[in-house]
């Protein structure tokens, strides 16, 4: 009697610890407007996302974003793929963010992560850094610098989880 | 007896599944890096055998590791710089696990014990945080409690002693750091005003710091206290954010001993809509120096940011001449706008054409007497919070624009104006301030979807400093994985034609994923680097640097 009362205790907790599921890590950050905003709401209806790492001063993470802004109409309507792209900017510039994105016309989102948490919790050491999710939240790739045609390479990845290939 | 036996394998067997399911439900992370350089003397640029002393290679390594298991997380994160890479401050110099700490937390409480980063608002008086390529890290080794008891509402405590290099916090070493924060956010605590137009949160902190006064001299405040408000207001494409910050008398090494109370403000208005973004900013700091300990001067034991609200530049000349925030007083403005030319019309071409045009001035405040600063032990001075000196720290006008000529072709082009006080900024007493023009051109030129050829071009010209300097670069990608690079700064017009001196570098790096290994021959001028508002010094060098970073 003990036994299965041992054993359906332990199925128990290994169940409840299945049950958790693995996601991106939950840090509050901001959005563009100044309002919390907490990272594990990181999502896309089961869609894939690209989440790239950015700030003001950094020329290659603004050309990768503006090679995605070119292509992003485009790719969301063959895969319905997301983009998140997160500025590492402090509080020296992030006032500037919003109007540089505005101006840019950049349509993704973007979030403002002024002390780097989010960063350190993606274990960031330098930008651009962009992931690649599947819907699950889960890392499919990730990659550390932009050269020009980078973004082919990702679309060709964003296509095959979506099944689109 | 066996039937306990068995019992007992039989439970074992069942934990070890267990133990498997638990851990397959953590998760292990964290990523590494490491800096290396191999020095060698350049007489040329003033390095000899007598400036190496021997240290012929320099190592800045670290690596993070995390562990996460449902709501409890912990890491650690070792550092080794042995000997640390030149222009580092030596105290850098040590081995060891500066952060370990864990956490737990759920929708309403957030638990850490040990070393963590915090910020509250923008940082006027509280900020904690951690910039390798500066080797800056002034963490709190303490406790924090984050809490969110309803919603919309953010309270924050934290206390602890901070980082200071590897010096271990021991009684009366150094002060001691307590804050509270709160902020509420209208839009998430009431229903439907989540996608209102109108966007408001306000937010109150209150730090205070302990430090024994040891001072033979003086009777100096051991509890100095800083207090900030803050309101985040939107409205349609409009945004308005304001932080003021007061602190009591503080006298530190770094507003030579004026028991002066401090203030700070910091203002920005901004405008966006698709294609357009306006923004205006506004500073003010007078005697806003804080830190956990009074008697240092150099970037460390920092408990707020004053964040420096020029541009940050990008490339090598234009970056030459950063402006860094002068603590015990000064004026600022910025102001930019970004506009996206559209396309199909005359100047905007094919694929449209940006532009963007940034002003920055920093002046120092006015004080009623200016001998008075000297006077430590009094209370320094008076000053009228809306008078503007007319001594200009910094001043800088710049233009960008950026377009694509055809789906291979695309350029950059900023011009940039440039008033520098470098007696002030750098220190160099006496020196002249820098009145430089700079201009840029940076073209990329897509040979294939994957190959790619960028030459950018720099020009810098001025009477004062080092005079004219002149930069070239080409560099050659395959994307995702391959550069090559090559590089030459000449200081052309220096004014010692002994120093007219060329800095040529050749770079190259491998990234596959997110591990990326980089090479760099060559010599490194003498400058300023700056990552956030923050900036170390660096000495001119010659040799090979390699970098090789990666994450799992």
């Amino acid at each position: 009697m003990k036994k299965i009362f041992f054993l359906c205790f332990i199925g128990m907790i290994s169940l409840s610890l299945q049950a958790q599921e693995t996601s991106l890590p939950k840090v509050m950050i901001k959005t563009l407007d100044g309002q919390s905003f907490n990272t594990s709401g990181i999502s896309n209806d089961g869609k894939p996302v690209i989440l790239s790492f950015w700030a003001l001063w950094c020329k290659p993470c603004q050309k990768e974003l503006d090679a995605f802004s070119e292509l992003y109409a485009e790719w969301q309507k063959e895969t319905g793929v997301k983009i998140y792209a997160v500025s590492i900017d402090d509080s020296r510039s992030t006032a500037r963010v919003a109007p540089l994105v505005k101006g840019k016309g950049w349509e993704f989102e973007v979030l403002l992560d002024p002390n780097g948490d989010f960063k350190r919790a993606m274990n960031v050491n330098m930008i651009p850094h962009t992931f690649l999710l599947d819907g699950n939240g889960k890392i499919i790739s990730q990659h550390t610098a932009y050269f020009d045609g980078a973004e082919l390479e990702l679309y060709e990845k964003v296509k095959k989880l979506a099944g689109k290939n | 007896m066996r039937r306990l036996l068995f019992t007992l394998i039989g439970l074992l067997a069942m934990l070890a599944v267990a133990g498997q399911d638990f851990l397959n439900n953590a998760t292990v992370n964290g990523s590494f890096q490491t800096d290396v350089q191999f020095y060698r003397p350049d007489n040329a640029i003033g390095i000899y055998d007598t400036t190496i002393l021997g240290r012929k290679v320099g190592i800045n390594g670290f690596g993070n590791i995390n562990f996460s298991l449902g709501k409890f997380k912990a890491g650690m994160r070792y550092e080794a710089m042995l000997t640390p890479l030149a222009g580092f401050d030596p105290r850098q110099e040590g081995n060891g696990f500066p952060n370990v700490w864990a956490s737990w937390g759920n929708d309403l409480i957030d638990l850490t014990v040990g070393n963590f980063y915090e910020q509250f608002g923008s940082g006027l008086i509280f900020r904690s945080y951690e910039e390798w390529t500066l080797g800056y890290d002034n963490s709190v080794n303490g406790m924090r409690v984050l809490l969110y008891p309803a919603k919309g509402l953010t309270l924050k405590g934290v206390y602890g002693s901070q980082r200071f290099f590897w010096q271990k916090y021991e009684r009366n070493s150094r002060g001691l750091v307590r804050g509270a924060d709160a902020e509420f956010s209208f839009n998430d605590a009431f229903e439907g005003m989540e996608s209102s137009g109108f966007r408001l949160s306000v937010g109150a902190s209150a730090v205070s710091k302990y430090q024994r006064d040891a001072d033979p001299l003086y009777n100096l405040p051991e509890n100095v206290g800083a207090f900030s408000g803050r309101i985040n207001l939107g409205a349609g494409n409009f945004s308005f954010m304001t932080e003021y910050a007061w602190k009591i008398n503080d006298p530190s090494a770094v507003n030579n001993y004026i028991f002066a109370e401090g203030q700070a403000l910091l203002s920005s208005l901004s405008y966006s809509q698709k294609g357009l973004g306006v923004v205006l900013q506004l500073k003010r700091v007078d005697n806003f120096s804080f830190k956990s300990d009074r008697g240092e001067t150099a970037n460390a034991l920092d408990i707020n940011f004053l964040p420096p609200i020029n541009r940050t530049h990008a490339y090598s000349l234009t970056a030459k001449y950063p402006y860094a925030t002068q603590p015990n007083g000064e004026m600022g403005l910025q102001f930019q706008v970004n506009y996206k030319i559209p396309k199909g019309t005359k100047l905007g071409g094919k694929y449209g054409t940006g532009v963007a045009l940034n002003f920055s001035q920093v002046n120092d405040i006015v004080r009623d007497t200016a001998d008075k600063t000297e006077y430590s032990g009094t209370l320094g001075y008076t000053s009228d919070f809306f008078k503007v000196s007319d001594h200009i720290f910094f001043r800088d006008l710049n233009i960008e624009i950026d377009k694509r000529f055809n789906s291979r072709l695309k350029g950059v082009v900023q011009y940039m104006n440039l008033l520098y006080d470098i007696a002030v900024i750098e220190g160099h007493t006496g020196e002249e301030a820098v009145e430089a023009h700079l201009a840029v051109a940076d073209f990329t030129y897509k040979l294939s979807s994957r190959n790619a050829l960028r030459v950018e071009a720099q020009g810098l010209w001025t009477k004062q400093d080092e005079g004219d300097w002149a930069a070239l670069m080409a560099e050659y990608t395959i994307a995702p994985k391959w550069f090559v690079a090559l590089a030459d700064q000449y200081n052309y017009g220096n004014p010692d034609k002994d120093k007219r001196n060329h800095f040529y570098t050749f770079s190259a790096g491998y990234t596959r994923e997110s591990t990326r290994i980089a090479l760099t021959y060559g010599r490194q001028s003498e400058g300023v680097v700056c990552v956030g508002g923050v900036c170390r010094q660096v000495p001119a060098s010659s040799g090979l640097t390699v970098t090789l970073s990666t994450n799992f």
